[in-house]
C-alpha cells in the first residue's frame, strides 16, 4: 500500500508542469526545499494554520542575489478533483441552476506565496505555461461547452468563489530571504483543508526567467471523532446507516420508557 | 458552543440545533405529527445543505415515530396486515425516490426540487387545514354540533379489484390504493425527509375510509420502517446522513415532544389545527420567498469528490 502510494506520488511529481518544461539554457542554480514533516495530522477543531517551508538556492550567482534579481514562488496544491461550476438564472420567476461547466482535475485548495506579486516576476504567458498562480492554473472544461463563449465567465466565477471562500489564497511577500541564499515561505492551510496528498512546489526565477523547481509531497490526514465518522460514512456506509437507525430506535424507545405514563 | 458536523462539513452552534430539535419536538408532541416536514426546512434555513437535511430529517423521523408506534403496538391499535401492504408500496416508493434524489443531485437540480416540493406540499396542506379549521372554529363559536362526515359511504376506490380482508380494520379493500398511497409517501420520505403522516392519516380516513382508531398506529408503523429504510439507503447511496446532527436533533426532539403533548392536551382540537395550519403555511411561504428573491451569488462550485 505504502509502496503503491509512493509510486503514485512519484508519478505525480514527474507529471508536474515543471518537469514537462524543457530545461532552459545552462543555469547552475538548484533549488532545495524542506518541510519539518511529510504528514500533517489535523484535529477536528482545526481553524487553519500557516505552514513554513525552508529552502536554499544552491550554486547561486552572488551578484544576482545581491541585486535581488532572484525571485521565488512557493505553492501548496491540494488534491485534484473534477469540479463543476453552476449558474443560477431566473426562469418563470424562480431561480434555477441553468448552466454548468466542469473543469478537469483542479486542486481543491491552493495557497501561493512569493517574493513579490507573481505577475511582476515573469511574463503571464510563462506563468500560464507552468500553471503557477490562481489566474494561470489550467482550467480545462470537460464535455460539451457549446461555442465556448461563456468559458471566461465560468473560469472567473470559479476563481472568485475559491478565493472568497479562502481555499485559494495568495500572499505576494510570503517568501522572505533569511540569509543570503536561505529563504522561508509561509503558505496557508485553510480551515477546511482537504484530506489527501498535497504538493509543495517551489519555483526559482532569475531575471524573470524560470530556472529551477522542486516539489515535495505533504500528506494531510484529518484525525478525531468527526473524521472517524466521515470515514465510517464513506468506507462502511451500510454499517453507518444501520448505526444511525439503531441510534434513532434506541433514543425513541428510551424516551417512551422514561416518559411513560400509562 | 460549536460542533462540527462531519457530513454536512460545517460548524454549527449546538444550542441552535438543540433549540430547533426541542421546538420541533414540542410542536410534534402538541400536534401529534412526526415533525419531519418542519425539521428539514428549518435545517435548510440554517444553511445545512438540503441533501444532508433531507437524509438526516428521515433519521430524526425514525426516533420521533418509534415511541408512538410502540405505544400503539402495545394497545393493539396497529393493523399489521394493512400496514404491511402500505409498507410494500412505501419501500418501492422510497427506492424510486432515492434514485430520483441521486439523479437530481447529479444534474444539479436537487435543491430546487426539494424547495419546490416543500412549497407545493406545505402550501396545499396548510391552506386546506386552515380552511377546515376556520369552518370548525366558526361552528364552535355558534355552538353548533360538529357533524363529522360519516366514513362508510363507498367511493370509486372501493370498486377496484385485488380486494383483501383486513380483519383488524374490519374493512374489505383493494390493495391497489393502499400500496399506491404507501408508494407516494415513500417517495416523499426519501426526497423530502418527511414521515408523511400529515398526508397519510387524512388520506386513510377520507379516501380509504379506514376506521380512525387504527389509522394513526398503522401509519406510524409504515413511517418507522420506510424512514429507517430511507436512512440506510441514503447512507449507502449518497453518504448524506449526518449522524451527529441527527443525534442532537433527536435527543432534543424526544424531550421537547413530552412537553408538547401536555400543552396539546389543554388546547381544543380545532384551535390546534388552525395553529398547525398557520405554522405549515409560514414555513412554506418562507421557502417560496427564498426561491423568488435574487440570490447573493448566482454561481456555485461543487467538487466531485464529496470531500474524499
Amino acid at each position: 500500500m505504502r509502496i503503491v502510494s509512493q509510486i503514485l506520488l512519484l508519478g505525480l511529481l514527474l507529471g508536474s508542469p515543471v518537469a514537462a518544461q524543457a530545461e532552459p539554457l545552462d543555469f547552475t542554480e538548484k533549488l532545495d526545499i524542506g518541510i519539518s514533516t511529510d504528514e500533517i495530522s489535523i484535529t477536528s477543531d482545526f481553524r487553519g494554520a500557516d505552514l513554513t517551508i525552508f529552502g536554499a538556492i544552491d550554486g547561486f550567482d552572488a551578484k544576482v542575489l545581491a541585486q535581488a534579481r532572484y525571485n521565488i514562488v512557493v505553492a501548496l496544491e491540494g488534491p485534484k478533483e473534477n469540479t463543476t461550476v453552476r449558474k443560477k438564472e431566473r426562469v418563470f420567476g424562480i431561480w434555477i441552476n441553468t448552466n454548468s461547466m466542469t473543469f478537469e482535475m483542479v486542486p481543491e485548495s491552493y495557497s501561493l506565496s512569493s517574493t513579490r506579486d507573481i505577475d511582476s516576476i515573469a511574463p503571464p504567458s510563462d506563468m500560464n505555461n507552468m500553471g503557477i498562480g490562481v489566474n494561470h492554473m489550467p482550467l480545462t472544461p470537460i464535455g460539451f461547452i457549446g461555442d465556448g463563449s461563456n468559458l471566461t465567465e465560468f473560469r472567473d466565477a470559479f476563481r472568485r468563489l475559491k478565493e472568497t471562500t479562502g481555499v485559494y489564497e495568495r500572499d505576494p511577500g510570503g517568501v522572505q530571504f533569511i540569509s543570503s541564499s536561505l529563504f522561508k515561505a509561509s503558505v496557508r492551510l485553510p480551515a477546511d483543508v482537504p484530506n489527501g496528498v498535497h504538493i509543495v512546489r517551489a519555483y526559482l526565477f532569475r531575471d524573470g526567467v524560470f530556472v529551477a523547481a522542486k516539489a515535495l509531497p505533504l500528506r494531510v490526514v484529518k484525525t478525531g471523532l468527526e473524521q472517524a465518522i466521515t470515514r465510517a460514512a464513506h468506507e462502511s456506509p451500510l454499517f453507518y446507516g444501520l448505526t444511525a437507525v439503531l441510534l434513532a430506535v434506541i433514543t425513541g424507545w428510551l424516551a417512551s420508557i422514561v416518559f411513560r405514563r400509562d | 458552543m460549536t460542533v462540527y458536523l462531519p457530513i454536512a462539513e460545517l460548524s454549527v452552534n449546538i444550542l441552535i440545533i438543540l433549540g430547533m430539535g426541542a421546538a420541533v419536538g414540542f410542536l410534534s408532541g402538541m400536534f401529534g405529527v412526526g415533525g419531519g416536514f418542519l425539521i428539514t426546512p428549518l435545517l435548510i434555513f440554517y444553511n445545512i445543505p438540503p441533501v444532508v437535511a433531507v437524509a438526516t430529517g428521515a433519521n430524526q423521523v425514525v426516533a420521533s415515530s418509534i415511541s408512538g408506534a410502540i405505544t400503539h403496538f402495545r394497545r393493539g391499535t396497529i393493523d399489521i396486515k394493512l400496514g404491511t401492504v402500505l409498507l410494500c408500496g412505501g419501500l418501492a416508493g422510497a427506492t424510486l425516490g432515492i434514485w430520483l434524489f441521486a439523479l437530481l443531485r447529479r444534474i444539479g437540480q436537487l435543491d430546487l426540487v426539494i424547495s419546490l416540493a416543500y412549497v407545493l406540499l406545505l402550501g396545499t396542506v396548510g391552506t386546506l387545514m386552515l380552511w377546515e379549521s376556520i369552518i370548525a372554529l366558526r361552528r364552535a363559536s355558534k355552538n353548533e354540533t360538529v357533524t363529522l362526515r360519516r366514513p362508510g359511504q363507498h367511493n370509486w376506490i372501493h370498486g377496484l379489484p385485488l380486494k383483501m380482508r383486513f380483519k383488524k380494520s374490519k374493512i374489505y379493500l383493494s390493495v391497489i390504493p393502499v400500496a399506491t398511497l404507501g408508494f407516494a409517501i415513500g417517495i416523499l420520505t426519501s426526497v423530502m425527509g418527511v414521515g408523511g403522516g400529515f398526508i397519510m392519516v387524512p388520506a386513510m380516513i377520507y379516501l380509504l375510509r379506514i376506521p380512525t382508531n387504527v389509522v394513526v398506529g398503522t401509519s406510524l408503523f409504515q413511517i418507522v420502517f420506510v424512514s429507517a429504510y430511507t436512512v440506510i439507503i441514503q447512507a449507502t447511496a449518497n453518504y448524506t446522513v449526518d449522524i451527529v446532527l441527527a443525534f442532537v436533533l433527536m435527543i432534543a426532539g424526544v424531550i421537547g415532544a413530552q412537553y408538547g403533548v401536555r400543552v396539546g392536551q389543554r388546547l381544543r382540537g380545532e384551535q390546534l389545527r388552525a395553529l398547525l395550519a398557520l405554522l405549515v403555511l409560514a414555513v412554506g411561504i418562507r421557502l417560496a420567498i427564498e426561491l423568488i428573491i435574487p440570490p447573493k451569488e448566482v454561481y456555485s462550485v461543487v467538487s466531485a469528490g464529496l470531500g474524499f
